[in-house]
């Protein structure tokens, strides 16, 4: 089974912190109170903390996706 | 440097201004006789070319997703926003040979079945804006209505794609959160090919000469050919035309002799990475080999560094400079950026705090992933490979508070 990704809105994140203290197993936070996410995998175990997580932050900036690869073009090319 | 024919910058010499499209086509025929669109798809895929923007994407596998969409027209947006200081080779492109980043506009909007064109050109580029502007006016009949020139505001971050479609929907020209990618959703909400105005003017030549021709360049594992930026002491810096896998020795050769020993070279620009001269002077600048020893093509950025500048000195303008051309939106490259340029300078100028260079060694592991674009992975990028290359100079400047290079250093505030 392919985990669920969490992943944070980087505009919309004003670094109110609140993921890391619900979900310290995944999110860390860097100097300035920005969430460091890892690769954001989230376990089966941890989704209910995830899904917490993702209700409480003030900016609705978390996300959670069920696990689906990313492709495409990139920067500028 | 490049013996294939022809070259993308062959005709008249640049002095002689923009060629005119009696010149272009006297020089390389009309375009062919437009085909099924997917064949120049395929065609274009099978040349392997790679988009000449900084980030390498395959230009085949980006038309062809567009190409596919499910329904409506599609958008071209030609990317002549050159935000890179050290790079000069798309404006000199658009201002010596627009005809040709027309040609691989028109054809792109041929490909990917799109109705609107846009001219993304840097408003600093003067010329080349002028240049293009002409261009179309002499291929009113051809383009008709289609294609427009917007200028986008100068700035690092205003040719990322996100911001440069951002400037033309909403004239913001700060990037937005991804998906949607403009290919998903652009200028109007349609799919939209951004791609970088000398990746266009190659597929001009691809369409005429074929994908074989454009494989015939290229000695590495990367077939064919790239416009680069060359700067730093030599004689004739400047935007040449490389045969891929040409090394930086080579570059420097042809840029005329060197006028004093080297310490590194900037490849890829200021998102790229430095290369301790020794180890650079005979790598391959192949995109492929370059990914494979963790440093980048990106632009074809080629910047030499004096022996007698020091690399920390150099490095702490760069960052100052990302650090300032944050479009200010995402907290991690707003105060990331700010903390590694201001702790790089300290260092710079003898004024280190104890833990500078550990705060510098775990911040730049902490930029990449931490924007909405990369332009925070960009100063990272350069920021780690500055802490390798220069590693020495580093903890010189930090527990010697010295530099080799004779700067004058200030005692600890």
């Amino acid at each position: 089974m392919v985990p669920d990704v969490i992943s944070v809105d980087r505009i919309r994140c004003d670094g109110h912190g609140l993921c890391a203290e619900l979900l310290p197993e995944l999110i860390d936070l860097d100097d300035w109170g920005y969430p460091l996410l890892g690769g954001g995998h989230v376990p089966y175990h941890l989704r209910d903390h995830a899904k917490r997580a993702v209700a409480a932050c003030p900016v609705q900036a978390l996300r959670l996706q069920a696990g689906v690869k990313t492709a495409g073009p990139g920067r500028k090319a | 440097m490049l013996h294939r024919k022809p070259g993308l910058l062959d005709g008249p010499p640049f002095a002689a201004g923009a060629e005119s499209l009696a010149a272009h086509h006297g020089r390389l025929g009309l375009l062919p006789a437009r085909r099924d669109r997917l064949e120049l798809v395929a065609t274009v895929e099978a040349s392997g070319l790679q988009g000449r923007g900084g980030a390498g994407f395959p230009v085949g596998r980006k038309w062809r997703t567009v190409a596919e969409r499910a329904r409506g027209h599609a958008v071209v947006l030609a990317n002549g926003a050159e935000g890179e200081p050290l790079s000069a080779k798309d404006r000199t492109l658009m201002a010596a040979r627009p005809h040709l980043v027309l040609d691989g506009a028109l054809l792109a909007a041929d490909a990917v079945g799109a109705d609107r064109i846009v001219l993304y050109v840097g408003e600093e580029h003067h010329t080349a804006a002028a240049a293009l502007d002409r261009a179309l006016g002499e291929r009113r009949r051809e383009f008709g209505r289609r294609a427009h020139l917007v200028q986008a505001p100068v700035g690092y971050v205003s040719g990322e794609e996100t911001a440069a479609v951002h400037y033309v929907n909403e004239a913001d020209a700060r990037p937005t959160t991804t998906p949607p990618r403009p290919f998903q959703a652009g200028v109007g909400g349609r799919a939209t090919l951004v791609q970088n105005v000398e990746s266009l003017a190659l597929t001009a030549l691809i369409a005429r000469f074929g994908d074989d021709w454009y494989r015939a360049a290229g000695r590495g594992s990367t077939a064919g050919s790239a416009l680069v930026t060359v700067s730093g002491p030599v004689p004739y810096p400047g935007v040449r035309e490389i045969e891929l896998g040409t090394t930086v020795g080579e570059v420097a050769a042809a840029a005329g002799h060197l006028r004093e020993p080297l310490e590194a070279v900037l490849v890829g620009g200021y998102f790229g990475a430095w290369a301790p001269i020794e180890e650079a002077w005979h790598a391959a600048l192949d995109p492929a080999a370059m990914r494979a020893a963790g440093l980048a093509f990106g632009c074809g950025v080629v910047g030499f560094l004096p022996r007698e500048v020091c690399g920390v000195t150099a490095t702490a303008r760069i960052l100052r400079y990302m650090a300032a051309a944050s479009s200010g939106q995402c907290g991690p490259c707003v105060f990331g950026l700010a903390a590694v340029a201001e702790a790089t300078t300290r260092l710079a100028t003898g004024a280190a705090f104890r833990d500078d260079l550990d705060r510098l060694n775990r911040w730049c592991g902490q930029l990449a992933g931490r924007g909405a674009c990369r332009h925070p992975d960009g100063a990272g990028g350069l920021l780690q490979s500055a802490l390798s290359v220069f590693g020495a100079e580093f903890a010189a400047h930090q527990w010697q508070r010295r530099c080799k290079h004779g700067n004058l250093l200030r005692k600890a505030a």
